[in-house]
């Protein structure tokens, strides 16, 4: 076959190929356009009623809103917001998550250092047993834990939770900043340490400003997780210092389907998160990627 | 979304040779007292938190709920023959053999076609969005989606309106003619006493008609219109005044019509010869029938229970939709690995098999999905981990009473331990349960540091 042959036949396998391909792009297109409605239409469902009063909510459903606009308002929201038990639940979830999400990067970044550029006898050991807390489900520690804050007074309290929620964010940090630490080039800490550096100054001025993008992974995925919680705050709260996961959940078995109250609840709860994750979207994928096991 | 940025730190993280340095150990007890000031907070946590749970857990999992008294493994054979633990671990079976494998297949789907769609990264966003909300606010969103009336839930809502649009009689359970007055039930079907003769009329005053059933469209009930020749007429009404009063079988003193009922003309032979449904007023009119004698039948669809849609949230279909649910969120994670591995994937060989004439389907077979294969396990078994712990989802959806069908160990082990159960002794052993459950997976990540340290 001379090369002008070949590229007549490739030139009408192309012609071919572009109709089939056009025609496929066009049911592909289709068929995600469908997909994405299906998963966006629950959370525009929930946020419509959120806009609706809890009359409209317990005689219509929130479709009616395409023929019937009128019936929108932020009441909902009105007095979400002054609603004391609820933003004062609104609050301690920002009390709970802000120092849990710091505690964890410092402690971890400060763990994560010494695994990857200290010497110390029994290193591989420690490290390989943090691998294997990674995988520990936190329903093993709610007991014993909550016996342990019994006694010495951290049950209810928001230091008990977030002490939990570092703990157990712990073993996935040192695992995700240790691997990105050991990537830092290991003359920039020789040259610091023939300078006389101390290795908290090799860590300070070194390791955390190099090691940034790992630290926003981490802090990113503890902060959504932490945020989320519902589990952990559920047992080691109380009406006082519970979080607004847990001031939904209750109003969902209290009442049952005030959905007015709880889908603006369940926005307002949600908007934090969605910033974050979309502002910060490419971290936290890192950090998925970066450890998938926890 | 730059997938090509995040991938490239597990990539360029498994050289672990360069993270040793060349130490000057000098000062061996000096470093040792520096690494452990770096230490101490972490192994301080992980020590009270963590670790000593696992070993406290262990050991507490063999007493009694009170702790006081040592009974073996006792609360582990109650595991299997209590019947809400045994529903828990059932259904637990039936999440990791379900979700994990659903949402690698949708996950991979969604990863593949995305290349091929110009808003890819919207798709990418609105599919991943759900990671990002907590459990509790999807199970709200699905519990309002999935609930039973058909006026407040979509899913429901939906299902009502495509069967209403395919068959759409209005349902009078329970209507009956008023005896005595000609009409008569016959196989279900209201029937005329007599065969009608064209250009006649026929009457059906029913009774046992409930007052919700009658839609808010009926008009009060008029005299049949006249008949032309080849047409039969009549009207369907509700034989009741409510408050008493009016003439029995007669239509007027504020009597509603009954819409939406279907009337067939019957020839003698038994088979259809025309049909209608009744106006606001009750009256219908069934036209271009040759002349002669039909028994004019009202068939059982329109006494049928109005459909309702299905009771998703019930014993049986409760857990399909917390799964569901589950899927909705993990989908998206299963995508944006898949994705990125896709992205980072060198796409040489699969150009060349084309150019040597293999077709889509098998250049994905062949060579896409086995290089891809590292990548679909990690997300496989991270889902399957995942999903052993579900908690939030199976505690917020289903309502109390299809709760106890639904749970999960996790949410067992919440109640027995916390929500009620007060036996600390059993919630341990699920616990200990769930931790036995991914050692698996424990295992596999040693083994994967091992290897690392070896290269």
């Amino acid at each position: 076959m001379t090369a002008s042959e070949l590229t007549i036949v490739r030139g009408k396998r192309t012609l071919a190929q572009r109709i089939t391909a056009g025609f496929g792009r066009g049911i592909v297109n289709i068929v995600l356009a469908l997909i994405a409605i299906f998963w966006l239409v629950p959370t525009i469902g929930l946020f419509l009623s959120s806009l609706r009063t809890s009359t409209d909510n317990s005689s219509s459903g929130w479709w009616t809103v395409f023929t019937a606009p009128a019936q929108l308002t932020v009441e909902n929201y009105a007095s979400l917001l002054g609603n004391g038990q609820f933003m004062g639940s609104f609050w301690n979830t920002i009390v709970i998550t802000v120092p849990a999400t710091i505690l964890v990067v410092v402690v971890g970044a400060l763990a994560g250092y010494a695994f990857s550029w200290m010497q110390f006898p029994g290193r591989d050991w420690l490290l390989i047993a943090v691998i294997v807390l990674l995988a520990v489900p936190v329903q093993v520690a709610l007991i014993p834990i909550a016996q342990l804050f019994g006694q010495i007074g951290l049950f209810g309290s928001v230091v008990g939770v977030i002490l939990f929620h570092t703990a157990f964010g712990l073993p996935f940090a040192i695992f995700l900043l240790r691997n990105f630490f050991t990537q830092i080039p290991g003359e920039l800490m020789e040259a610091a340490r023939l300078d006389g550096a101390s290795e908290w100054r090799i860590f300070s001025r070194i390791i955390l400003p190099l090691g940034m993008p790992a630290i926003a992974s981490l802090g990113i995925f503890q902060f959504l997780w932490v945020w989320n919680d519902m589990l952990v705050a559920l047992i080691f709260t109380n009406a006082s210092s519970q979080p607004v996961t847990v001031a939904i959940q209750s109003q969902l078995r209290q009442f049952g389907s005030n959905i007015d109250i709880l889908s603006s609840g369940a926005f307002l709860s949600m908007i934090i998160p969605l910033i974050v994750f979309f502002a910060f979207q490419r971290y936290f994928v890192t950090a998925l990627l970066a450890g998938s096991q926890k | 979304m730059t997938t090509e940025q995040a991938i490239a730190v597990p990539e360029t993280m498994a050289g672990e040779g360069a993270g040793v340095p060349p130490r000057r150990g000098r000062r061996p007890v000096r470093n040792l007292l520096i690494a452990s000031a770096f230490l101490a907070p972490a192994l301080i946590l992980l020590g009270a938190l963590v670790a000593y749970p696992v070993i406290y857990s262990i050991g507490r999992s063999l007493y009694d709920a009170q702790g006081s008294g040592f009974v073996g493994l006792e609360n582990y054979a109650t595991m299997f023959t209590d019947p809400a633990t045994f529903t828990a671990i059932r259904n637990n079976v039936i999440w990791v053999v379900v979700v994990p494998i659903s949402c690698t297949i949708l996950g991979l789907i969604f990863a593949v076609l995305l290349d091929k769609i110009k808003w890819g990264i919207a798709f990418k966003l609105i599919v991943f969005m759900p990671m990002a909300i907590s459990m509790v606010a999807a199970g709200v969103i699905f519990r309002t989606t999935f609930q039973e009336n058909p006026q407040l839930g979509a899913v429901n809502a939906a299902l009502v309106g495509i069967h209403d649009t395919f068959s759409p009689e209005q349902g009078y359970p329970g209507a009956r003619p008023r005896p005595d007055e000609g009409a008569s039930v016959k196989d279900g079907a209201v029937v005329s006493g007599s065969p009608v003769s064209t250009g006649d009329s026929a009457l059906f005053p029913l009774v046992g008609v409930g007052q919700s059933d009658i839609p808010a469209s009926a008009a009060d009930a008029t005299e049949p219109p006249r008949a032309a020749g080849d047409e039969i007429t009549g009207t369907v009404w509700v034989d009741f005044v409510r408050g008493g009063g009016g003439e029995n079988g007669k239509i007027g003193d504020g009597k509603k019509g009954m819409p939406g009922v279907t009337v067939n003309a019957l020839a003698p032979d038994g088979t259809v010869a025309g049909s209608a449904r009744t106006e606001a007023d009750g009256t219908f009119a069934i036209s271009g029938l040759t002349s002669g004698d039909y028994t004019i039948q009202l068939p059982p669809s329109n006494f049928r229970e109005p459909y309702k849609g299905v009771s998703w949230l019930g014993p049986s279909l409760v857990t399909a939709v917390i799964i569901l649910s589950y899927i909705w969120i993990w989908a998206g994670f299963a995508m944006v690995m898949i994705a990125s591995g896709l992205s980072a994937m060198d796409r040489n060989l699969q150009e060349a098999a084309r150019i040597d004439g293999a077709s889509e389907w098998k250049v994905f077979t062949r060579i896409t999905a086995p290089l891809l294969a590292p990548v679909l396990i990690v997300v496989f078994v991270t889902l399957i981990i995942n999903v052993l712990k579900i908690f939030d989802l199976v505690y917020v959806i289903p309502p109390a009473s299809s709760l106890p069908d639904a749970t999960v160990i996790a949410v067992q082990m919440w109640a027995v331990s916390f929500g009620g159960g007060n036996n600390q002794g059993l919630g341990s052993a699920l616990a200990i349960l769930l931790l036995i459950l991914v050692l698996p997976s424990m295992i596999i990540n040693i083994r994967r540091f091992k290897q690392e340290r070896e290269r």
